[in-house]
């Protein structure tokens, strides 16, 4: 089997459990901790999106940023030109947007491979990034836009008074349910014949052509996928952080996202999810301790890189053989 | 309004810069086959030895003693040593894994390069405008134009002449060609290819750490130039080519003619019209005008 | 009926032509191989029929058709399948799956997105079928890159037949595998290739495979066709022998 394929009812097995630990969570712990995990959801979202890139498409891109970017800005728009409230438009916005700059930049991108690739991307976020400063009547420039929160379930769920009650109650749960149908999605897109595809021309980009399957338009429409899972997550983040500024169309936000994925393992499904949590406490945590949190991430990306190549999940997988078999 | 011969070289002056910065980043794709997502850092790097030297020595004076110019290179040469010691220590491990790991290792580097930087001078720029201001200016034109801007143009020109004679009539040249033809062929034949691609390696952070030395006078040394600076480097070998020196240098003078341009008829959309001319590029001859990519 | 002809096709590498205003023809079901010594020009013969690299000039039909300027993905759709000489598999995935993916391609199913790729009986079905035919079916679960290299041969082999072509064209199917595994390895080939009808040319350099397997020998020489019949009229054939076979005959 390869690594990347883990049987159905096995995954439903464990991840059942999980699932409703996570569902009791805000009753347990401290509301901040419940907002803390939100966030890591939210990076996790992303990080499924990113992985599908390069995990089984073997792409890695170093301008992600750009579509987390466009889900962050085009909730701050719908709110701001169109005085929308509901969650369902500003997701709707954030895949819009995420999408069709996805669509755009892919059919720039995926003719390439390797590093012409990464360059390329980072180069194109590089663009959206500077012209979020440049037009700073619409972007609100370096002071970003505000969002207030917003409300659930087609106007049916309201914040109310409490602010911080609604993000670690209400909107934790409906993050979370996002994140669910999310994994689920692209669970089955990664065992589809579509992700058998992808996987083959990670593999064999020749032997792909050659076995019928057109490389890159198979590239352009998992580009796409890939931007609008992060595009989602975007949107999912700024009611969380309440404003968004152009940082998160900065390379260093891609670097992050590169930076959680490899943590937890690229080679894995689950492998990205568990080192976007991990991560988010690590940043959490650690940015109070130390201002060249850049120099940590890359200390740790490099000892990652030629001590522990298969993230965290990847070396558990290979430490324990059923845990492998199971996820 | 600018005459156009001020135009004309202040495009050469940019030119001259990512020459050195594009060139080393091809000479080491060329040879080694790797990209090093840290290559504008080392330039970065070389402009801040170079200020920081140049400015302990100075202390609080306002006028340069024309000795401190010998200074100058003082960054090219921690950036080679920086290169030596990177090689052999991140790079070598991964040449026969996955292409990702050479690009995650080096973004890697490229991460702890920025905040080394912070960490050594800090989050303000440095400047050594003395060096600058003190080679004074011509007219041109009715215009007036600082010398030193002159200088490295002066200056590129030279390195592009040093280093084709360096690799074409030179013993190492040879040797460094055909290992970039044929790695293993070059090693059959007795050729230490460590060796070359260690200093091949150092070579190329030489020449962008030099592009950072002789443009901080004018510049200043700032966090976050290296990546801009990287991202411009591949700009101009996606229009000349990786690989290729001469394509750096004719993607270097179309960089810097064009930005010039850009600069002065749509000031807010330069760098929008640098990557729309790469996309171009990209899309019509995907290995750049000289490539062996 | 002549299933594959080229006329006056040519391709130069800067000085060197490698094929030379070749013409070329090949009846529909016969068995032939392509010999010639190193840089005679068969696998870039091979690389211009099958799509790799465009010819300079000339013409490629494909039953009757004229497939020149066809892409890749055109000419498999219309039929044309091919092995590698250094075997191009998809190392990550299993056995298995390098069969089904040619499967899935060939129905046009590697679009669906939402379906799950274990759950095609119909297709996991048909990939162990062709997996028993190339007796890999023990070796299905493991993964491509962790096979041997007489496996792997088989297996790139497996993966252009899971396509069903109607011409099938095999760079050197036994080259880095040891002598003794070269016949069953041909023997499965022809088989294989007998019982679906296919028509294979064949490069080979192995000239006991040429002669026990191949009906039709077509010898090339610097980027021309020496010769062209049978085992016989090769062997007899003094500008063959000098040039490819040596002095020695066996």
């Amino acid at each position: 089997m390869s690594p990347l394929t883990a049987r159905p009812r096995r995954v439903l097995a464990w991840s059942a459990p999980v699932l409703l630990g996570l569902v009791a969570l805000p009753y347990v712990v401290p509301p901040y901790q419940t907002v803390l995990l939100t966030y890591g959801l939210v990076f996790a979202i992303a990080a499924l999106g990113f992985n599908l890139l390069l995990g089984y498409t073997g792409l890695l891109s170093f301008g992600h940023s750009a579509y987390f970017g466009m889900g962050a800005y085009a909730v701050a728009f719908a709110v701001k030109y169109l005085k929308a409230e509901s969650m369902e438009v500003f997701l709707l916005g954030g895949i819009v947007a995420s999408g069709a700059v996805a669509a755009l930049f892919g059919l720039l991108c995926v003719r390439y491979t390797k590093i012409f690739f990464g360059i390329l991307t980072m180069a194109l976020s590089q663009v959206l990034w500077s012209l979020a400063f440049k037009f700073f009547w619409v972007t609100g420039g370096s002071d970003g836009l505000r969002v207030p929160t917003p409300t659930l379930l087609g106007g049916s769920v309201r914040a109310g008074g409490d602010k911080f009650d609604f993000l670690s109650h209400r909107y934790y749960f409906y993050v979370l349910a996002v994140f669910v149908v999310g994994a689920a999605v692209m669970w089955v897109i990664v065992h589809s014949p579509f992700g058998k595809a992808l996987q083959a021309i990670r593999d064999n980009e020749t032997r792909a052509e050659f076995v019928g399957v057109q490389v890159w338009h198979y590239r352009w429409v998992a580009f796409l996928i890939s931007g609008v899972f992060t595009g989602v997550a975007g949107a999912l983040w700024v009611p969380l952080n309440g404003l968004t500024t152009p940082d998160i169309l900065h390379w260093t936000f891609s670097g992050k996202m590169v930076f959680f994925t490899v943590l937890g393992g690229f080679q894995t499904f689950f492998g990205p999810v568990i080192g976007a949590i991990i991560y988010n406490y690590l940043e959490t945590y650690a940015v109070g301790h130390t201002v060249y949190w850049q120099m940590v991430l890359g200390i740790v990306l490099v000892v990652m890189v030629l001590a522990l190549p298969a993230g965290i999940v990847g070396t558990l997988k290979r430490l324990a053989p059923r845990v492998a078999k199971a996820t | 309004m600018d005459s156009l011969i001020v135009h004309l070289l202040n495009a050469l002056l940019y030119a001259s810069v990512m020459f050195l910065i594009a060139g080393g980043l091809s000479l080491i794709y060329g040879v080694m086959r790797i990209v090093n997502l840290a290559h504008g850092n080392l330039y970065a790097f070389g402009a801040y030895v170079t200020a920081w030297a140049v400015g302990r020595v100075l202390g609080g004076a306002t006028e340069a003693s024309p000795w401190l110019y010998a200074l100058l290179p003082v960054g090219a040469l921690a950036a080679a040593a920086l290169g030596a010691v990177l090689e052999p220590t991140l790079l070598r491990p991964l040449y026969r894994r996955a292409e990702e790991y050479q690009l995650l290792i080096t973004f890697g580097l490229l991460l702890i390069l920025e905040d080394l930087m912070r960490l050594l001078w800090g989050p303000y720029p440095l400047q050594v405008s003395a060096l600058y201001e003190g080679m004074g200016s011509l007219t041109i034109d009715e215009s007036i134009y600082p010398t030193y801007n002159l200088a490295v143009i002066v200056i590129g020109g030279v390195a592009a002449a040093a280093l084709w004679a360096f690799v074409y009539r030179t013993q190492f040249g040879v040797v460094l060609r055909a290992t970039s033809q044929n790695m293993r062929m070059a090693s059959a034949l007795g050729v230490n290819v460590n060796r070359v691609y260690v200093q091949a390696f150092t070579l190329g952070c030489f020449m962008a750490g030099l592009g950072g030395a002789v443009i901080v006078p004018q510049q200043g040394a700032v966090l976050g130039m290296g990546v801009d600076a990287l991202i411009l480097a591949f700009v101009v070998v996606v229009i000349g080519g990786l690989g290729s020196l001469e394509g750096a240098l004719i993607g270097a003078l179309m960089v810097g003619v064009v930005r010039e341009a850009g600069i002065t008829f749509f000031p807010e959309i330069e760098l929008a019209v640098l990557y729309l001319m790469a996309a171009v590029v990209l899309l019509i001859r995907p290995a750049g005008i000289l490539g062996r990519a | 009926m002549d299933i594959l002809k080229t006329t006056q096709l040519a391709k130069s590498f800067g000085e060197t032509h490698a094929v030379d205003h070749v013409d070329f023809t090949v009846t529909a079901g016969e068995v032939l191989a392509l010999i010639g010594s190193n840089g005679a020009g068969k696998t870039t013969l091979i690389n211009l029929i099958s799509g790799l690299i465009p010819p300079d000039s000339g013409r490629i039909e494909f039953q009757g058709a004229d497939i020149t300027g066809a892409s890749i993905h055109r000419k498999i759709e219309l039929g044309i399948a091919r092995s590698f000489q250094l075997v191009n598999l998809f190392d990550q995935l299993s056995v298995h799956d390098n069969v089904t993916l040619a499967i899935f391609s060939r129905e046009g199913r590697t679009r669906r997105l939402l379906s799950l790729a274990d759950a095609d009986v119909a297709v996991r079905d048909e990939a162990v079928l062709v997996l028993k035919q190339f007796g890999l079916d023990g070796r299905a679960g493991a993964p491509a890159g962790g096979l041997s290299q007489g496996e792997r041969k088989l297996l790139d082999v497996a993966v252009a037949y899971a396509l069903k072509p109607k011409l099938l064209l095999l760079d050197e199917p036994t080259s880095g595998v040891s002598t003794r595994e070269k016949a069953p390895i041909m023997d499965i080939i022809s088989q294989v290739v007998r019982s679906g009808g296919i028509t294979a040319v064949i490069v080979e350099h192995d000239m006991d495979v040429v002669f026990t397997y191949c009906p039709r020998i077509v010898a090339m020489h610097q980027g021309t066709i020496l010769a062209d019949g049978t085992a016989d009229e090769i062997r007899n054939n003094a500008q063959v022998t000098a040039n490819l076979l040596g002095t020695q005959t066996a």
